[in-house]
């Protein structure tokens, strides 16, 4: 076997590397050092995310291997016989996916610390990383083996994370939704995968275009598969677990779930319908219409009426995953572009939301829209984070939620969706309408019991910092979504 | 850098100024210093541009520079103006100028409002500056969404129910817009979000026919198109002084302003084919705005209903696609925008004395504050049109210029347009003598005081720009008229 290839694998081996040290630190580390736990995790996260932010072409010019390098960068490089997809953009969505988990991990602190968790924090910051190895093998798969084992590693610890705070019933309650439905949904995605095997006798997604003649039996399959992710993306009608789930989960894995792995589903979802299932284009873009249409409009009105934050936050994150599928739909490189570029703005936007939303929790016990009342009078930083999260997420400038949203707007017009696009840009409307009623609650409504001023922990403002920056620079900025838009690749 | 783009960079300026100041002279002196630094900026830019044309020099757009930005898309940070984005720019300055002397004392959060006020004026004025769709847009939007808050937490009366209502409509506006802009990115083959070069382009008959109303109603929301009109009383109403000014004076102009500038410079043929339907919606906005103006007893109220009438007009004008017609449109824009801001800075200043704004309620105010009662009827007088005042030469403009259209459709209208002139002395008179003379109403008010130095600052800034544009229109209009005709070369092909 030729263990050179192993190179290439930088990110998934210095996240397992990652993993392992914190596991031997978590099992040996004295009472007394394992309160840096939470440092030292953010520290290896972070030069994990050095490493896997590292150009590719940087990366294997260090290694000396510049013809490979140059294959990567016009494309799609094979690695392990063609198991493993070695490119560019995945690179760059890997590492967006890690700077979310660095960005839920400073935010953790706050919750972790509390007497019933403390004992358990390496967990948290174990599983956490589990799941991302497994996005990061969804990510790379060229099989449907691999990307099978990476949506289960994905998946099954998630669950674990839902259920952290065991002894409260709601967290309890969530897990097991959460675990029903993500076997449920696996399970559709291995019968449909088990299918397109049937059909096409393989399982290389290189292989599998030319044998998909667009049976019937193929578009079940293809059915079945989508059904799968879509559980995971949370598109209506798949959606029932989310509020659910994120209500009752604690909120940094909320967080987490709402928007990486959220992110790392949809970029899969778009990869795979235009890599393996390019044939049946027709097909799938007739479906994924209709999906659209039905994710953004429901869950724009059903979040109308909600005064829990994270139920409110778990229809907003559904409404968005409507949006970033226009991206999808496109099946365009602006397309494409404009989804990663997507993910990365929603998910500043989002975590700054939620490290908001958790912090209050933590301090005052409140989540419910009512609470937040006056709250710039007591708290004007914090206020301001949520009101420019929330513009951001609504697609108001000069904030980065504004070019996002052109963008899939942009790359959906392109392919002729007219009314698709005409459609959600109505349900922006309706959207700024709930994005606004927790602005007005914070700035307008007066309130004598406001939730009490207090300063939050370096960790946690150092998360909110990022997220602001991020959600301020990032659209006016154009480099970013240059260098993703320069590797990114229509099907 | 482009000197044009100062005009954006000053209010951002203005924001970290405020972000900084601690104390309240210190946001006054950030908030008048930008301000008076804008307005120097737009005269300078007046002769500047005057000065290049008198030179010779015949480029549609002057003082332009482009730099890439994203280039996928093909947009570009393009800034240029013309005579009539110079003349919008000038009007926008006057009215933040004075707007913010109105607003000196705003009694709380002031940091908040200046840092709001300021965001609002960026999109302003980035919007005039820009030729490029996507950026133009996007200051656009800017523009709209700081208006949520300076009602919500500054305004009175119905606040909340009207920054939502008005937040909404636009942004359902902008929404339209949006779709419009990316059918003629699109759909022109130009890859291209120039203004200059898709005007260039030829866009296919039948897309301009979706195309236009999109764009046309998206910015016509802002402008108070009728049926989409009615965000702007309860807006007006309950917006605090300096944000009702603005929105009036300025604001409503960029609907005005885009539906001229995108939808007819870029759309002639469904400009010229679809006008009527929009001649009809905006003839009813004319009239219908000036009788409501005739039973309403808020102050606001009145005035807000009289801008739905005037920016009515603004666009009837503007689908008369003449040159003459046009000239007023964009004329009647200053007018409009100086004495409306003139009207709410007063209500604003009588309003803060009397805390009322029934004029069942008022009366004799002309023997209590005689500075403020001189000055209300002066903008009176200009809004229902007395010649040597701003608005008597856009009017007439309008209604000469719509009247050469030889049919009978355009002269009906033409004629239902023109009562509006007689409805709008109805009401100005109404309330200038019933609230100016007669009696005073309340023992209490006869205790009140005259206006201040910075009410006269604002006041006095207004009505010198109104009565200038009364009694020296000529260069304002050669200067619109010359940046006129690409536009009306592009609507008669």
């Amino acid at each position: 076997m030729d263990y050179s290839n192993f190179i290439y694998l930088k990110e998934e081996l210095s996240l397992i590397a990652v993993i392992v040290i914190l596991l031997l630190y978590d099992i040996f580390g004295s009472k007394k050092s394992l309160n840096y736990f939470q440092p030292v995790a953010c520290l290896l996260v972070g030069v994990h995310l050095l490493l896997t932010c590292c150009p590719a072409r940087a990366a294997l010019a260090i290694f000396g291997d510049t013809p490979v390098a140059d294959q990567v960068n016009a494309g799609v490089y094979p690695l392990l016989s063609g198991m493993y997809n070695l490119y560019p953009l995945g690179s760059i969505v890997k590492s967006i996916l890690a700077i979310g988990t660095l960005i839920v991990f400073l935010q953790a602190r706050n919750w972790l610390e509390g007497e019933r968790t403390i004992i358990r924090r390496g967990e948290f910051y174990l599983i956490t990383l589990f799941t991302l190895l497994g996005m990061y093998f969804m990510i790379a798969a060229g099989n449907f083996l691999l990307f099978y084992l990476g949506l289960e590693l994905a998946s099954i610890p998630m669950a674990t994370l839902v259920a952290f705070d065991k002894f409260r019933d709601r967290s309890a309650e969530a897990g097991a939704k959460y675990i029903l439905t993500a076997i449920f949904a696996s399970g559709l995605s291995l019968y449909g995968i088990s299918l397109i095997y049937g059909t096409t006798g393989t399982l290389y997604f290189t292989d599998i275009p030319a044998a998909l003649t667009g049976s019937a039996l193929q578009v079940m399959a293809f059915v079945f598969f989508f059904t799968g992710l879509a559980f995971k993306l949370s598109l209506v009608p798949f959606h029932q677990w989310t509020p659910d789930v994120y209500e009752g989960a604690p909120t940094s894995v909320t967080a987490y779930l709402s928007v990486i792995s959220k992110g790392a589903a949809a970029f899969v979802l778009m990869v795979i319908l235009g890599k393996v299932f390019g044939p049946l284009v027709e097909q799938w873009q007739a479906i994924l219409f209709w999906v659209i249409i039905a994710t953004i409009t429901v869950a724009n009105l059903f979040a109308l009426r909600q005064q829990n934050m994270k139920r409110f936050f778990a229809y907003s994150s559904i409404s968005q995953a409507g949006y970033i599928m226009l991206g999808v739909i496109s099946g365009s490189t602006l397309g494409m572009a404009s989804l990663v570029y997507y993910v990365l703005v929603y998910m500043f936007s989002n975590l700054a939301a939620f490290g908001v939303i958790s912090i209050i929790e933590h301090r005052s016990g409140k989540e419910t829209i009512d609470d937040y009342n006056g709250l710039y009078s007591t708290n004007p930083r914090l206020s301001v984070v949520m009101m420019i999260a929330l513009f951001s997420l609504a697609g108001i400038p000069p904030f980065a939620g504004f070019f996002s949203k052109f963008f899939v707007f942009a790359a959906a017009v392109e392919e002729g969706y007219y009314w698709l696009v005409f459609i959600a840009l109505l349900n922006t409307v309706i959207s700024l309408y709930y994005y606004l009623r927790v602005v007005k609650s914070m700035f307008i409504n007066k309130n004598e019991s406001a939730i009490a001023g207090f300063r939050s922990d370096g960790y946690t403002r150092l998360g909110l910092v990022a997220c602001s920056a991020g959600i301020l620079l990032l659209g006016l900025l154009s480099v970013v979504y240059g260098e993703i838009h320069h590797y990114s690749l229509g099907w | 850098m482009n000197f044009l783009s100062l005009f954006v960079l000053v209010p951002v300026l203005m924001m970290g100024g405020l972000f900084l100041a601690k104390t309240l002279k210190q946001i006054r002196v950030v908030a008048a210093t930008g301000a008076s630094l804008l307005l120097a900026l737009a005269v300078g830019l007046v002769f500047a541009y005057l000065g290049e044309r008198a030179a010779g020099n015949t480029a549609e757009m002057l003082f332009t520079a482009k730099s890439l930005w994203y280039a996928p898309l093909h947009i570009y940070y393009s800034v240029g103006v013309d005579g009539i984005s110079v003349a919008m720019l000038l009007l926008s300055a006057i009215i933040v100028f004075t707007g913010v002397f109105a607003s000196w004392s705003m009694g709380f959060l002031e940091k908040e409002f200046f840092l709001w006020f300021c965001l609002l004026s960026t999109g302003v004025f980035g919007f005039f500056i820009s030729i490029d769709l996507f950026t133009m847009f996007m200051y656009y939007e800017i523009a709209l969404i700081p208006m949520y808050l300076l009602i919500g937490v500054w305004g009175s009366g119905r606040k909340e129910y009207a920054a939502m209502k008005l937040t909404l409509m636009l942004m359902a506006g902008s929404a339209l817009l949006l779709l419009g802009i990316l059918g003629i990115y699109f759909l022109s083959g130009e890859s291209s979000m120039n203004l200059l070069e898709l005007a260039r382009a030829y866009i296919p008959a039948e897309t301009q026919y979706w195309l236009f109303p999109l764009v046309f109603v998206g910015f016509g929301v802002l402008g108070a198109l009728f049926p989409f009109h009615t965000w702007s009383p309860d807006g007006h109403a309950s917006a605090p002084t300096a944000v009702s000014m603005l929105h009036a004076g300025v604001l409503m102009k960029l609907g005005g302003y885009g539906c001229f500038r995108v939808a007819i410079f870029l759309m002639p043929e469904a400009a010229n084919e679809l006008a009527w339907i929009f001649i009809i919606l905006t003839g009813i906005s004319v009239v219908y705005g000036a009788y409501s103006a005739i039973v309403q007893t808020d102050l606001k109220y009145i005035n807000a209903y009289s801008s739905v009438s005037h920016c009515g007009l603004v666009l009837f004008a503007i689908l008369m696609l003449n040159q003459t017609a046009m000239n007023g449109a964009i004329l009647q824009m200053l007018s409009h925008g100086l004495m409306t801001a003139l009207f709410f800075a007063l209500i604003g200043m009588i309003y803060g004395r009397t805390h009322t704004r029934d004029i069942r309620e008022l009366g004799g105010l002309m023997k209590v504050m005689p500075f403020l009662g001189v000055c209300y009827v002066i903008a009176g007088l200009a809004s229902l049109g007395l010649p040597g005042l701003s608005g008597f030469v856009a009017e007439m403009k309008i209604f000469v210029g719509s009247f050469m259209h030889a049919d009978t459709f355009h002269r009906v209208f033409t004629l239902v347009a023109c009562t509006s002139i007689v409805i709008t002395a109805v009401y100005i008179l109404r309330v200038v003598g019933k609230i100016l003379y007669g009696t005073v109403a309340d023992e209490h008010h006869l205790t009140l005081s005259d206006a201040n130095w910075y009410e006269r600052t604002s006041t006095i800034v207004l009505i010198l720009a109104i009565a200038g544009i009364g009694l020296a229109p000529l260069w304002l209009s050669d200067m619109i008229d010359g940046s006129l005709l690409p536009i009306i070369q592009n609507v008669k092909l």
